[in-house]
């Protein structure tokens, strides 16, 4: 591997951002624009009896109101399907307007479509509706007696329990020591700062382009051509710049289809793009839900039993809860497990992914309940944590493909300087500041897509390369990665690689999501590289006129586009005078990558890290502020230093946020979300942040695909909060179980 | 009501009792230096009238009500948001925008510092950080850590580069020597 690969290198896409130059979906200039609102339902249950568009469709500019009553039939019943797939992806298995039913507050019940976004927001206004409202569920204390346990969840691709390991019962039952836990999560939302946005094109030959805010091109073209009833071949979606995501625009949701059908009702191109009260009606939540935890442990701190059981609110389509349970269940060498999903229904859209999905809530409460048996053993709980390491998977016994957390938690230690604290909670004092350490595991599984990836890597006759791959960016610096990956695969400098995304005319790559997404798409275009550089050695070695001719191929390396003999590199020539010798205009490879999923394996693949935290509480007030964060992750191969410590910060700040702030609260008597706005749900701000130290541990991962990359998009969030909880233990002596942690928990 | 033509003197004059709208009337405004008129209702915001009326949709919508600061310009050199902003009460202001800040070939300092310490990641809110952070510095505040801090919590990142974006402003203040650069001139 070439230095290259890992290297702090600039965004490649930096100067368009800061300029703004760089286009995001929602800001292509197009003629005939017509603008598009949604109108939300009111009322979170209950039928349309009545809806009157007359004063809206009169209104100034407007061109056409739809309602149930007159917006085509869609071809399909969506199926709610993970993106990850590389399927259709829709979020939920309902879609709206083609009946009266209202199921949840925000359901789209009619969309208006005016020549100015102005117009068409003041004539949404105009559109009456009547409601013969029915009692509604919006909070799981609402129907948690009705609660049921889930064959599958997640699209089905999860069991509803987890195998058990040994006999949990009776691990409990014989343990010296259990703890019986429960945690409580408030739901979540993931507000990217870009609201999503979807603009509709169709031309002469009923043909649709679609300008979308997605984490998947792809899956947006697919879920779009089932809902309409086209092949493939007639969607094209273009997503170049996305504005953030963090799970929002993982799955497909109505909007983006019912701009599809609104622009060919008006004949013309329609852009829709949702306020931000309905960001949170319209592309789902992380649930709010309930977990317990039931910890057997003897007198050494030694795991004997762990049982992790959950329940969700979700929607009265889907059997959707975030898989809470995988990580915690192979964190520690527990020999006796079990662990299962509940779900009661509701009038809520189906949740979704937030970022950390599952590991986020399911962490926090694993960790949470560890520091609570560190100090009712009285052992560190690093030292707790060490005693229950898993050399093997606990689940199937297989060695872990990688690991480091062992390093992990060294390393953390050190930078955070864990060494000699004093475990006693409620004792250290600045002012009126009460001072706390604590720290928590991070895990996070490596996940992949279940079908093939693609890039196509295409030389010019100057030894210029362009590589593709249909990915969007919505801020994980895939572009700048992917250069870099080009780059070593093909020995050249990065800028004569330019990587090209954000089409479904490209090959197809799945969505990013889960962290899979700097595996799925740097493992083709290595290979994609690789084939490329190894075709034009052969050729080059096949080549009279070549200085390289009749050398062995494996004996070639190429450095800054120069292709030479490894023992003698003053032999060679440039990949540009092979073609330009030979008049080739240009060279084309595809890269296909099959993913490696766990069970075809003898290995068991995750993604670990350990996070350390310091707060300080005031103790008059119950603010909680926290002064340093420290995590150190394990997660394969870096493919850009800068761009993953990056992200890896953003996830920890994630945790921060989710510890002391998230929190969207229903208000049960309107059904409704009552604090749906980014002045009302509260997200980190400058202030609220503190440094933080970011390392890495760069274990080899020959397992998990070509480069070993295990990716950072959500290990960085995992375990922050249960660090910080357990911090605020120890600076109070007070246990917080639920999150977010508030001022009124600490007064 | 008086047309376009009749009133073009008198917006030069605060407190005009010109009655304009509700339907579209010209409105005429200054852009980072270049006029521009535009036929809109008189509701239009600032942020609309840039992105959707001029094509300059570097400023961004991020909430449309005034809490996240992705929609931060400066009108005669002040920061607002330009969401909250009418389009038409910024006739004889200057407005300038992100694609101002800059001669189009060099970046501005601010800008080469974000991009250098990596102070965003999807970029939607960078411009709107950018014109705050400038800004900032430009009015003379005390640029430590806490100060910071303090001045740049109107623009929220969603993506939480903000250890970065105190970086990328502490890196302008030094390049610039004390009392920081008059950026905005």
């Amino acid at each position: 591997m070439s230095p290259v690969l890992g290297a702090a290198l600039d965004r490649v896409d930096g100067r368009a951002k800061v300029t703004g130059a760089a286009r995001y979906s929602g800001e292509l200039n197009l003629p005939n624009l017509a603008h598009a609102v949604l109108v939300g339902a009111r009322v979170p249950s209950g039928r349309i009896i009545g809806i009157d568009c007359r004063q809206a469709s009169v209104a100034d500019g407007v061109h056409t109101v739809l309602t149930h009553l007159d917006l085509p039939r869609v071809a399909a019943q969506p199926k709610l399907f993970p993106s990850l797939a590389g399927l259709t992806a829709h979020g939920q298995s309902f879609f709206p307007m083609q009946d009266d039913v209202v199921h949840y507050a925000g359901q789209p019940i009619a969309v208006v479509v005016a020549d100015t976004v102005e117009r068409a927001e003041y004539a949404g206004s105009l559109v009456q509706v009547n409601y013969a409202e029915t009692p509604s569920a919006t909070l799981l204390d609402q129907v948690r007696d009705q609660a049921y346990e889930p064959q599958r969840i997640f699209g089905g691709l999860v069991p509803g329990r987890n195998p058990d390991r040994g006999d949990p019962e009776s691990g409990l039952r014989d343990a010296e020591l259990t703890l019986d836990l429960t945690y409580r999560f408030a739901a979540n939302h993931q507000n990217p700062l870009e609201m999503s946005t979807t603009t509709a094109v169709w031309d002469d030959l009923d043909r649709l382009t679609l300008y979308d805010s997605t984490q998947g091109p792809t899956a947006t073209q697919l879920s779009v051509a089932e809902l309409l009833g086209l092949p493939p071949t007639r969607i094209r979606v273009v997503s170049h710049f996305v504005g953030g995501s963090f799970g929002a625009k993982a799955l497909i949701w109505p909007h983006v289809t019912l701009t599809a059908l609104a622009a060919r009702q008006v004949g013309r191109p329609v852009r829709l793009t949702l306020s931000r009260d309905q960001m949170f009606h319209s592309c789902g939540h992380r649930e709010e839900q309930e977990q317990r935890i039931r910890l057997g442990a003897d007198r050494n701190g030694r795991l004997a039993a762990l049982t992790h059981d959950k329940i969700s609110l979700t929607s009265h389509f889907d059997d959707w809860a975030e898989t809470s349970l995988e990580s915690p269940a192979i964190t520690y060498a527990a020999p006796n497990y079990a662990g299962g999903y509940r779900l009661a229904r509701g009038n809520t859209i189906t949740p979704t992914f937030t970022r950390g999905p599952g590991e986020a809530t399911g962490m926090f409460a694993l960790e949470s309940a560890m520091d609570e048996l560190a100090h009712t053993i009285g052992i560190d709980p690093v030292e707790l944590r060490l005693r229950n390491h898993a050399d093997v998977d606990p689940d199937t016994g297989k060695p872990w493909s990688s690991k480091g957390l062992r390093e992990c938690y060294q390393r953390g230690a050190e930078l955070f300087g864990w060494a000699g604290r004093d475990p006693a909670p409620g004792t250290r004092w600045e002012g009126r500041w009460q001072i706390g350490t604590g720290m928590a595991t991070a895990a996070y599984p490596v996940a992949a897509p279940i079908s093939p990836q693609r890039a196509r890597a295409r030389m010019y006759i100057d030894g210029s390369v362009v590589v593709e791959a249909g990915i969007s960016e919505f801020g994980t610096g895939a572009l700048t990665a992917m250069t870099q990956v080009a780059a070593d695969g093909l020995g050249l400098p990065v800028d004569r690689v330019r990587f090209v995304g954000g089409t479904t005319d490209l090959p197809n790559v799945a969505a990013a999501v889960g962290s899979a997404g700097s595996g799925a798409t740097s493992s083709p275009v290595h290979l994609a590289c690789t084939q490329l550089r190894d075709q034009l050695v052969r050729q080059a070695v096949a080549d009279q006129h070549s200085p390289l001719h009749g050398a062995d191929p494996a004996a070639v390396v190429v450095r800054d586009g120069r292709m030479c003999l490894r023992d003698r590199p003053e032999v060679g020539e440039t990949y540009a005078e092979l073609l330009g010798r030979n008049h080739i205009p240009d060279v084309e490879t595809v890269g296909t990558w099959m993913p490696v999923l766990a069970p075809m394996t003898d290995y068991a693949m995750h993604t670990f890290g350990a996070q350390f935290a310091e707060v300080a509480v005031d103790a008059d007030l119950g603010l909680v502020r926290v002064r340093r964060l420290v995590g150190v992750f394990a997660p394969g191969r870096i493919l850009n230093r800068k761009t993953a410590h990056s992200q890896l910060m953003g996830g920890m700040l994630w945790g921060l946020s989710q510890a002391l702030l998230e929190a969207t609260r229903m208000d049960p008597n309107t059904g409704r979300w009552a604090n749906a706005s980014l002045a009302d749900y509260l997200v980190p701000v400058n202030a609220d942040v503190p440094e933080i130290t970011i390392d890495t541990i760069e274990v080899p991962d020959p397992v998990v695909n070509p480069l070993g990359v295990k990716g950072v998009g959500e290990i960085g969030i995992v375990g922050t909060s249960a660090a910080i909880a357990n911090a605020v233990h120890h600076a109070t002596g007070r246990r917080i179980r639920h999150l977010p942690i508030t001022v009124e928990d600490l007064l | 009501m008086k047309s376009y033509a009749e009133t073009a003197g008198a917006v030069e004059v605060a407190d005009t009792a010109v009655v304009r709208g509700p339907n579209s009337v010209v409105v005429r405004l200054s852009v980072n230096g270049t006029f521009r008129n535009i036929l809109v209702e008189p509701r239009v915001s600032l942020l609309d009238a840039l992105r959707d009326r001029l094509d300059l949709t570097g400023t961004k919508k991020g909430c449309n009500q005034g809490a996240c600061g992705a929609c931060t310009v400066w009108v005669d050199k002040r920061r607002v948001l330009a969401c909250l902003t009418l389009a038409i009460t910024c006739e004889t202001r200057e407005v300038t925008t992100i694609e101002g800040l800059s001669d189009g070939v060099d970046l501005h300092p601010m800008q080469s510092a974000f991009v250098s310490q990596d102070a965003f990641q999807c970029g939607y809110c960078t411009p709107g950080q950018i014109m705050s952070a400038v800004a900032f510095l430009a009015e003379g505040h005390a640029a430590d850590d806490d100060a910071i801090r303090e001045w740049m919590s109107g623009n929220i990142c969603r993506c939480a580069a903000y250890p970065n974006i105190r970086a990328a402003i502490r890196q302008v203040r030094d390049e610039a020597g004390t009392g920081g650069p008059d950026a905005t001139g």
